[in-house]
């Protein structure tokens, strides 16, 4: 679903350019152009870019579109003089494996520094190990440490729940949570903090961990992709891979994806890139039993080209086998 | 009397913005910061405490100015400093040091005359800091 790059303000937030002087008693600049302002800051061409490059993930979109326009409207406030506080940013990416939240939030920083939230354009990924350390004394530096580094720009913790194991007393992730919530709270124009993880998990995690839940301002659920996006999405992978489906393949591919949707744990797109791996693999067994069978020499076309058998060969399609845990 | 020990010293003191914009300066050079403190002004005194380790890889002022205020707060009468030091071959040395924090009164230095052998003298300056002993040598501000 492509969107279109304008934001669409509500009529009565567009103000014209004062065509003359409105005399001596007016405060100077007392309208602000909304539209100019969003042209000149270049935040259509951020909204453009996160459209074409991700697939789906709608929710995503309306939200950071949501706070370009947030910012455009700050912006405009600043320039009349109304100043208010550094909005609160933290964010929660909650959903299934493999639908985009690690991708995301790398992304997030480049938007977020494009909009002008942050002040740098960088990005600190941590996992619950950077975090929490192994002796009594070693969290509360090495998590200060990790925040300091991270200041000004984005700071990524990928499966929060980690942090908090309560049925090991002597763990030190409570610690390290503690510090995060006072740097969140009381630096919140310094950094802004993404979590991501699996939506069960990370609502258990928010159940014991109340804090941390206020002090989140974005919950964005990541939805999982249909069939027409994972073929979208598989066909982008094949692209940079210099592979490519000719029309039975790519056929093939969707009566994959529909019969693998089905069946359980299924990945979203981290289960397509595994798919096509094995497709490749099969390409490659079948090219070099080719030439040893006297094919002849091959040629770019047949390197790149992944065909429908490499595709139908694959254990989904065995309808015989026993069915999988439902 | 207040020292004079540092880059900035004859300036009157720095907000904690335009301290945050010189570490930002130093980051931005690849410099790596550090705060260290000390109750004796002396100006041979070149070994101050440190507070924590100094700061590799970071890229922004925040951090360094959330270390210092951190040691504000433990230490408000003591002389805190921050340094800046490049590690390029051919420099690797401090390229920025300036007093970030003093006592509210500096009572100021005073000349010792040692007469030695034949009527050479001899001079050394004592601060009046260090008559009483450390941790004691300012009033904690009111």
């Amino acid at each position: 679903m492509s969107v279109d790059a304008s934001l669409d303000l509500p009529m009565h937030e567009r103000a014209d350019v004062p065509e003359r002087d409105e005399g001596a008693h007016a405060p100077t600049g007392s309208r602000v152009d909304l539209v100019g302002l969003f042209r000149e800051s270049g935040i259509g061409d951020v909204l453009a870019e996160l459209d074409r490059d991700l697939v789906g993930l709608a929710p995503v979109k309306t939200r950071i579109r949501e706070i370009a326009a947030h910012l455009l409207v700050e912006r405009a406030r600043e320039t009349l003089g109304i100043v208010s506080g550094a909005p609160t940013l933290h964010m929660c990416f909650s959903g299934n494996p493999g639908t985009g939240k690690t991708t995301v939030a790398l992304r997030m920083a480049e938007v977020l520094h494009r909009l002008g939230y942050i002040r740098r354009n960088h990005l600190v990924s941590v996992t619950r190990d950077d975090l929490v350390g192994q002796y009594i004394g070693h969290t509360a530096p090495k998590t200060r440490d990790v925040l300091k580094r991270a200041m000004g720009g984005v700071l990524f913790i990928d499966e929060a729940y980690y942090l908090y194991r309560p049925e090991n007393e002597r763990d030190y992730g409570q610690e390290a949570i503690e510090i995060l919530l006072q740097t969140m709270e009381n630096q919140r124009g310094d950094l802004v903090v993404i979590l991501a993880g699996y939506e069960s998990r990370m609502e258990t995690f928010f159940q014991s961990n109340p804090g941390f839940r206020s002090r989140i301002a974005h919950h964005i659920t990541f939805p999982d992709y249909d069939a027409a996006e994972l073929l979208t999405i598989a066909e982008r992978m094949l692209a940079t891979m210099h592979y490519r489906l000719d029309a039975e393949s790519r056929q093939a591919f969707a009566d994959y994806l529909d019969r693998r949707i089905r069946q359980p744990n299924f990945a979203n797109a981290r289960s397509v890139r595994n798919a096509l791996d094995r497709a490749r693999l099969r390409q490659a067994n079948r090219l070099f039993a080719d030439a040893m069978g006297g094919a002849g020499a091959a040629d770019a076309a047949t390197l790149t080209l992944l065909s429908a058998t490499d595709i139908r060969a694959s254990r989904v399609f065995d309808d015989t086998s026993p069915p999988g845990p439902a | 009397m207040r020292i004079t020990q540092g880059t900035f010293s004859f300036l009157p003191e720095l907000t904690d913005e335009e301290i945050g914009l010189q570490i930002a300066y130093a980051l931005r050079q690849g410099w790596a910061c550090s705060v260290e403190f000390t109750d004796d002004p002396h100006p041979r005194n070149t070994y101050w405490e440190m507070w924590g380790l100094p700061m590799f890889d970071l890229h922004d002022a925040a951090g360094v100015l959330q270390e210092v205020n951190a040691c504000r707060r433990s230490y408000p009468e003591h002389y805190i400093k921050v340094n800046a030091f490049d590690s390029v071959r051919g420099f690797e040395t401090m390229r920025l040091s300036f007093i970030v924090n003093r006592p509210a009164v500096e009572p100021g230095f005073r000349l010792e005359r040692q007469e030695a052998e034949g009527r050479v003298q001899r001079y050394s300056m004592k601060s009046y800091a260090s008559d009483r002993p450390a941790g004691e040598r300012y009033a904690t501000r009111s």
